[in-house]
């Protein structure tokens, strides 16, 4: 009775928040089996359109509160998102169906670029493609680093932080474990110091 | 299980559960241990492969499926999977109820403000060592450069670039 009583409140309360109801399970699955798909080049913006403005299944602050805790946690912001989306609606069978469906499709596609470099890297045309999409996707991933490590740039103690832990894994490949040991304490201490 | 499982199983899962600030921070782990501790390929195959997963639709690390497959097959692919995406998908399911129960503490924000430095110099470092594989020679310094200015200063679609690069390459 309760559980029913519960799923009528959450209907209501969506349906005043002008929210979709909860997605089942297969809902959650294919949902993000086409995240999953369409999503190249880091999935985060399209989960935010797909899951707030297209299925109506969280409101933009409870996205952004979800997205908050994902981002704290380890793992992949999009991944933990399916998790913690699929967990929230229908517990363990939802969160398994969001992860799940995240990944299939993206799986299967590269597998599919794999099986044909490995047939394909002796060809020295090929060589030279495979090459330059490395290349290009370091430049893309250094992009990347620029955008995230400029706005630090007024905050002396972040830089410092920051620049310890390239020096300590680019430059003396340091194993991550212990760095992080050592680094993300200090900079937590470091961070409430400032905060006061 | 054979020991390559095994080894798998271990590096993939320690990595889950490090990877705070999304999938980037523990590319230079992974390279470590794939190339430098287990000599499964060299430093400019790892990227290739990177790169590949790049050019793939889907969340970030997409890589360790490929690594995984590379290495031990479709056993290798599955092993590599669950140890990458399970541990932390068990602590965010873990973690979904403290969070609201933690809302407003002060310390919830100073742990999140604390680790930007961490997550911004690691993936600098990611950049650094993936840039450095990939580019053995001028024209790959030079695409790579490209497509970083580029992608910095407009909002090409990152697989134009991709594309771009390769046919460039």
């Amino acid at each position: 009775m309760d559980k029913i009583a519960d799923n009528m409140d959450q209907n209501l309360s969506a349906a005043e928040a002008g929210l979709a109801p909860p997605p089942t399970v297969s809902e959650i699955f294919s949902g993000f089996l086409g995240l999953g798909l369409i999503s190249f080049g880091g999935a985060l913006p399209l989960a935010r359109r797909a899951i707030v403005e297209q299925r109506r299944w969280l409101s933009a602050s409870d996205f952004t509160d979800l997205l908050g805790l994902c981002q704290f946690l380890p793992g992949g912001n999009v991944i933990n998102l399916s998790v913690a989306i699929g967990m929230r609606f229908r517990g363990l069978p939802g969160a398994l169906a969001g992860i799940l469906g995240l990944i299939a499709g993206p799986s299967l596609v590269v597998i599919g670029l794999g099986v044909l470099y490995e047939h394909t890297q002796n060809d020295p045309h090929i060589r030279h493609l495979f090459a330059g999409l490395a290349a290009a996707a370091a430049g893309l991933l250094i992009s990347m680093a620029v955008k995230i490590v400029l706005p630090l740039w007024r905050k002396p103690v972040a830089t410092i932080i920051a620049l310890l832990g390239f020096v300590a894994i680019a430059l003396l490949r340091f194993p991550l474990l212990p760095t992080m040991l050592v680094l993300t304490p200090l900079s937590i201490y470091l961070a409430s110091r400032t905060a006061r | 299980m054979n020991d390559t499982l095994i080894s798998l199983a271990i590096i993939f899962s320690q990595l889950s559960l490090l990877a705070f600030g999304g999938g980037n921070t523990i590319l230079p782990e992974m390279q470590r241990q794939v190339v430098e501790v287990h000599h499964w390929m060299p430093a400019s195959e790892f990227s290739a492969l990177f790169a590949l997963a790049q050019a793939a639709p889907g969340p970030n690390l997409m890589v360790v499926t490929l690594v995984g497959w590379h290495v031990a097959g479709w056993a290798g692919m599955l092993v590599s999977s669950v140890a990458k995406f399970g541990p932390s998908s068990i602590v965010t399911i873990l973690a979904l109820k403290a969070w609201e129960r933690f809302k407003d503490r002060p310390w919830r924000k100073y742990a999140q403000a604390g680790l930007v430095p961490v997550t911004a110099g690691l993936v600098a470092a990611s950049a650094a060592l993936i840039a450095r594989a990939s580019d053995t020679t001028l024209i790959a310094w030079v695409i790579t450069a490209v497509c970083a200015v580029v992608a910095f200063k407009t909002r090409v679609h990152p697989l134009w670039l991709l594309a771009a690069g390769s046919l460039l390459g």
